[in-house]
C-alpha cells in the first residue's frame, strides 16, 4: 500500500488516525473536572506543538537515527525557518504557504553550508561543530543582524509592515487562502469538550506527510546506504564509496525538516525569536529523540510528545491543584503526600524528566519505543517463547 | 490511502454516535457571550505567567506571591490588603462580580516562546479571561501581542523597556510598572545635585530591547543637564564575566560608570567594578561614581555591600510610609515572613486594578475593562495618587530614587530589603511625556480585540 509494507502501512494508518483523533482522545477527562483541568492537552496549541516538534524529531531521527552523526545544532534550522516564515509574513501576506515553502528552502540552503563544513569531521568533533554554528547563529541573531531579527525581542509582525500581496479584507492573522489557522469549532459532548482547529490540522497533515516520507526514506536503498554509513563508515570507503554526498543529504533533508517545523512554529503563532536556536534547544531535540527510541521510526513522535506533555502539563501543576486532587484523603495524609509530589510538579517538572531520562538511558536505551515492544512482548503469546537469545539481539541493536 | 474495510455495523455505530453527538443539546458553537473565556458558573479564572525557572526565577517566584495573596483578598480571605485603602471602592471580598477568583500558574523560563505557549494553554485550556505577570521586558511584549490577537487582558508585570507601552503597546494591554525614560528623568535631578553638571559618563548596556532603551533614555537626560557621554559598550545578556569590559573603563578617561544591566547581570558587573577599584578612584579630579538605573531588592540583596553609595530608581519599596503600602507589607510579611519587592507589588496592584476595572464596567469583556481602565485615577495603592493613561495604557505616577546603603538592621534576612534607602520621591510630573514622545514613537494601540 503507497510502496509500503503491510507492517509499516499499518504504523503510518496508527499515526493517521492519532492525529487526526488528537483533540478527542487527549481530552479524556470531564473540562470541569480537577483530573482535566490537570492533565487534559487536548487544546490547540499544545496539540500543534506535539505535531510540529514531531516533525523536528522526525528529520532529526533520518539524520541520527540513520547515520548516527549527532548534530548538536539543529535548534538553528527551526529558528532560521522562522525567521524566513516571519519575514514573508512581514512582506507578502498572511498567506503561509509562500512562508512555509521558504522556510524549507532557507532552511535547506543553511544546512548546505554547515553540513558541508561540519561533515568534514565525525563523531564528537562533528557534535562539536554543529553545536559551534548554532550559537553563532544565535548570537548573530540575538545581537548583531538585529536589523534582521529584532534581537532578543523577537521578529512580529506590525501593522506598518508593507505586505504587498495582501488581498483587501484578508484575515490579518496567519491563514491559507482566507481560512483563519485560528478559527475552531467546539464540540460540546455532555461534560466533555473537544476543540478542533484548522491550525492543528494543518500541522497534523504535514506531521503525516512528514512520517509516510521518513519511512519511505527508512526503507529506501538510500535509508540503507546510511545506516551501511552507520555501521562502518570506514569499510564503506574501503569498498570505493564515496560516502560525502549521502551524508550530505542526509543533512540537508534534516535541516529542511527542522525549517518546516520552524516554519509552522511561525504559521501558528506569527512571532519568533533567537532563544529558539539557543543551544539549550538543540539538546532538547536530541533528548527526544533518545527518549522516544533514536532509530525507530515512531520514537520521534512519541519522544516529542512526552516532553512537550511535561513541559506544558506537569508544569502547570501546582499546590493548589494537588491540595484539590488529593483533598478526599485526611489532611495530615493529604499534606504528606503533597511533600513528597511537590519537588516533582510546577517548577519541579524538569526533574521529573530528568528522572525519566535516566530510567529510559539505563533501562530501555532502545527507548519508549523499546518499552512498548517489551510490554507488547509481554502478552502476546508467540513472543512470550521468545529466547534469552532474542532479547541479547534486542539489546545490542536497540529498537531498531 | 483507502482501504475499503467499511462493515455495515461500522458504518452503523459511526452514524450513530456521530448522530448523538450532533443532537446533544449542549451543542454550542465557539461564543455566544461576544467575547473570549467568558465566565460561566460561579467562578472566573486568572493567569499568573511568571519565570520560574531560569535568571528571573526569584523575582517571578515573588511575583507569584504577592499574586496569590490579591487573589485571597478579592476572595475575602486574609485582612482585606490594600483593598482598604484604595480608593474605588468596589471590592468588597466578595470574588469579582459576584465570582470567586481561581487562579492558573505557568512558568515563562524567561522566554518568549516559552511564555507565549504557557499563555496560549492558560487561554484555550483553563478558560483564563487575564493573563498577568513577565519578568523580562521581551517576554512582557510577546505575551502582550498573544494577548491581543486571543482577545483577553494582559496586565504586565515587571517590565521596564519602553517598548511595552511604546512602540509595542497594544489595546489589551496595561502596564503599572514605570519604564525606563521615567528612571531617567526621576534620577537625573539627583544625580546632577549630587556629582555636578560636568561629569564623563561611560555606559555598559545589556544588549537587548531593555538595555537599549535604559541607555537611551539615561544619555539623553543626563546630557540634557551638561554630562557627556564617553562610550557605550553593549555587553551580552547573561555574560557573567565583565571584566573584559570593565577594565577599559579605568583607561577611558570617564568618571560617572553607568551599569544598564538587571538580575544577576547587575550583580556581577556591578561587583566586579567593585573589586577593580572603581569606587574609591580620583579620575578629573572627581571621585569615581558607579549609577544603576534600574534596582530592585533581589538585585540588591546578591550584591551586598557593593551597593553601598550607588544611586538607582524603583517603581515602589516597602519602606514607603503611606497607608496603602503599610496594608500591604504587612499582609505579605504575614503570610511569608519578609517583605514584598517591588515586583511582587505591581503584580499584586495590577490583580487589583484588573478586578476593580471589571467590576466597575460590570462586565468581563476585554473592551469594557480597557475602558474602564483607560484614563483612570486612582490612590491608595503605594504610589501615591496614579493616572492609568488612556493613550498609551502606561501608569504615570511618582518614582523613587533609591541609595544603596549599610544593612540597618544587620539582619542577613534582610539585606537587599534594608540595604535600600529611599532617598527621592520624585513627583509624577516631572517624569511624565507626551504619548508620542520619540522614544515611544512608532507603534499604535490598534483596536481593542474581545476575540471570539
Amino acid at each position: 500500500m503507497l510502496g509500503l509494507t503491510q507492517k509499516d502501512f499499518l504504523l503510518l494508518l496508527v499515526v493517521v488516525v492519532l492525529t487526526l483523533l488528537a483533540p478527542i482522545i487527549l481530552n479524556p477527562f470531564p473540562v470541569n473536572s480537577s483530573l482535566g483541568q490537570s492533565f487534559n492537552a487536548g487544546y490547540p496549541a499544545l496539540m500543534q506543538r506535539f505535531a510540529i516538534f514531531g516533525i523536528l524529531v522526525i528529520g532529526f531521527n533520518i539524520l541520527f537515527g540513520l547515520t548516527g552523526y549527532l548534530s548538536f545544532g539543529h535548534a538553528a534550522f527551526l529558528g532560521v525557518g522562522s525567521y524566513a516564515a516571519v519575514w514573508m509574513f512581514k512582506l507578502l501576506s498572511f498567506n503561509i504557504i509562500p512562508a512555509i515553502v521558504l522556510s524549507v528552502i532557507v532552511a535547506g540552503l543553511f544546512s548546505i553550508v554547515i553540513g558541508y563544513v561540519s561533515l568534514r569531521r565525525s563523531g564528537i568533533y562533528f557534535s562539536i561543530l554543529t553545536l559551534a554554528f548554532a550559537q553563532m547563529s544565535y548570537a548573530l541573531a540575538y545581537s548583531v543582524l538585529t536589523p534582521l531579527t529584532n534581537g532578543e525581542t523577537g521578529l512580529q509582525v506590525y501593522p506598518s509592515d508593507p505586505q504587498y500581496l495582501a488581498a483587501e479584507g484578508a484575515p490579518s492573522a496567519p491563514h491559507v487562502f482566507g481560512l483563519p489557522m485560528a478559527e475552531s469549532t467546539t464540540v460540546y459532548f455532555g461534560d466533555w469538550q473537544f476543540t478542533f482547529e484548522i491550525g492543528y490540522y494543518l500541522c497534523a497533515l504535514m506531521l503525516i506527510l512528514a512520517f509516510y516520507l521518513s519511512i519511505r526514506i527508512f526503507r529506501s536503498p538510500f535509508g540503507m546506504m546510511l545506516r551501511a554509513i552507520k555501521s562502518n563508515q570506514t569499510r564503506m570507503n574501503y569498498t570505493g564509496l564515496n560516502t560525502k554526498p549521502y551524508m550530505l543529504w542526509a543533512f540537508i533533508i534534516s535541516g529542511m525538516y527542522a525549517g518546516l517545523a520552524g516554519g509552522l512554529l511561525a504559521a501558528m503563532d506569527p512571532l519568533t525569536g533567537a532563544e529558539r536556536m539557543y543551544w539549550t534547544a538543540s539538546g532538547e531535540i536530541v533528548v527526544m529523540a533518545i527518549l522516544g527510541g533514536v532509530g525507530t521510526l515512531i520514537g520521534p513522535v512519541v519522544g516529542s510528545g512526552v516532553i512537550k506533555y511535561l513541559e506544558n502539563i506537569v508544569s502547570k501543576i501546582n499546590d493548589n491543584v494537588l491540595h484539590g486532587a488529593f483533598n478526599a484523603l485526611p489532611d495530615g495524609l493529604e499534606n504528606v503526600i503533597i511533600k513528597i509530589i511537590h519537588p516533582f510538579v510546577g517548577e519541579g517538572w524538569q526533574l521529573t524528566l530528568g528522572l525519566l531520562f535516566m530510567v529510559v538511558v539505563i533501562f530501555l536505551p532502545g527507548g519508549l519505543v523499546q518499552g512498548g515492544q517489551r510490554l507488547g512482548a509481554l502478552f502476546s503469546r508467540r513472543s512470550r517463547n521468545a529466547t534469552a537469545a532474542d532479547r541479547d539481539a534486542a539489546r545490542q541493536k536497540p529498537a531498531e | 490511502m483507502k482501504r475499503s474495510h467499511f462493515s455495515r455495523r461500522g458504518v452503523l455505530k459511526t452514524g450513530a454516535v456521530a448522530g448523538a453527538g450532533l443532537m446533544l443539546p449542549t451543542y454550542l458553537r465557539a461564543q455566544d457571550s461576544g467575547f473570549t473565556n467568558a465566565p460561566t458558573g460561579d467562578t472566573v479564572t486568572f493567569g499568573f505567567n511568571v519565570p520560574q525557572t531560569g535568571p528571573y526565577a526569584e523575582e517571578g517566584l515573588d511575583e507569584l506571591r504577592a499574586q496569590e495573596l490579591a487573589v485571597q483578598h478579592l476572595n475575602g480571605e486574609g485582612d482585606g490588603g490594600m483593598l482598604s485603602t484604595f480608593s474605588s471602592k468596589t471590592l468588597d471580598g466578595t470574588g469579582v462580580l459576584g465570582k470567586k477568583v481561581n487562579f492558573v500558574t505557568g512558568d515563562t523560563q524567561t522566554k518568549s516562546d516559552v511564555g507565549r505557549a504557557s499563555a496560549q494553554s492558560m487561554i484555550q485550556k483553563d478558560g483564563c479571561i487575564m493573563i498577568n505577570g513577565g519578568s523580562s521586558s521581551g517576554v512582557a511584549v510577546a505575551v502582550q501581542g498573544l494577548c491581543q490577537e486571543a482577545g483577553v487582558i494582559f496586565m504586565a508585570g515587571l517590565t521596564h523597556s519602553n517598548d511595552t507601552t511604546g512602540k509595542d503597546r497594544k489595546a489589551n494591554g496595561f502596564r503599572h510598572f514605570f519604564n525606563a525614560y521615567m528612571s531617567a528623568a526621576a534620577m537625573t535631578p539627583v544625580l546632577e545635585k549630587a556629582y555636578g553638571n560636568d561629569r564623563q559618563a561611560y555606559h555598559l548596556t545589556a544588549d537587548y530591547t531593555w538595555g537599549w532603551t535604559q541607555q537611551e533614555s539615561m544619555a539623553a537626560a543626563t546630557e540634557a543637564v551638561g554630562w557627556s557621554t564617553v562610550q557605550n559598550v553593549l555587553t551580552p545578556v547573561g555574560a557573567g564575566d565583565f571584566s573584559s569590559y570593565i577594565a577599559p573603563v579605568l583607561n577611558s578617561g570617564a568618571d560617572i560608570l553607568v551599569l544598564n544591566h538587571y538580575g544577576g547581570d547587575m550583580v556581577n558587573s556591578l561587583t566586579q567594578a567593585v573589586q577593580f577599584g572603581l569606587k574609591g578612584k580620583q579620575v578629573n579630579g572627581k571621585d569615581f561614581q558607579i549609577v544603576v538605573p534600574l534596582y530592585s531588592e533581589l538585585m540588591a540583596k546578591g550584591a551586598g555591600s557593593n551597593i553601598e553609595g550607588v544611586y538607582g530608581s524603583m517603581n515602589w519599596n516597602w519602606q514607603l510610609e503611606d497607608e496603602g503600602t503599610k496594608a500591604f507589607v504587612k499582609s505579605f510579611g504575614e503570610k511569608y515572613g519578609f517583605p514584598p519587592s517591588n515586583a511582587a507589588h505591581t503584580c499584586y496592584v495590577q490583580t487589583l486594578l484588573y478586578a476593580d476595572a471589571v467590576t466597575r464596567a460590570g462586565s468581563f469583556n476585554p473592551c469594557a475593562v480597557a475602558e474602564a481602565l483607560e484614563d483612570f485615577e486612582f490612590d491608595g495603592m503605594g504610589n501615591g495618587p496614579t493616572l492609568y493613561r488612556g493613550a498609551d495604557h502606561q501608569c504615570f505616577k511618582d518614582v523613587l530614587v533609591m541609595e544603596g546603603t549599610a544593612s540597618a538592621s544587620g539582619n542577613a534576612n534582610m539585606v537587599g530589603y534594608d540595604t535600600l534607602k529611599i532617598i527621592e520621591q520624585t513627583p509624577r510630573a516631572q517624569v511624565e511625556y507626551p504619548e508620542d514622545h520619540p522614544m515611544f514613537a512608532g507603534g499604535s494601540l490598534g483596536e481593542c480585540n474581545p476575540g471570539a
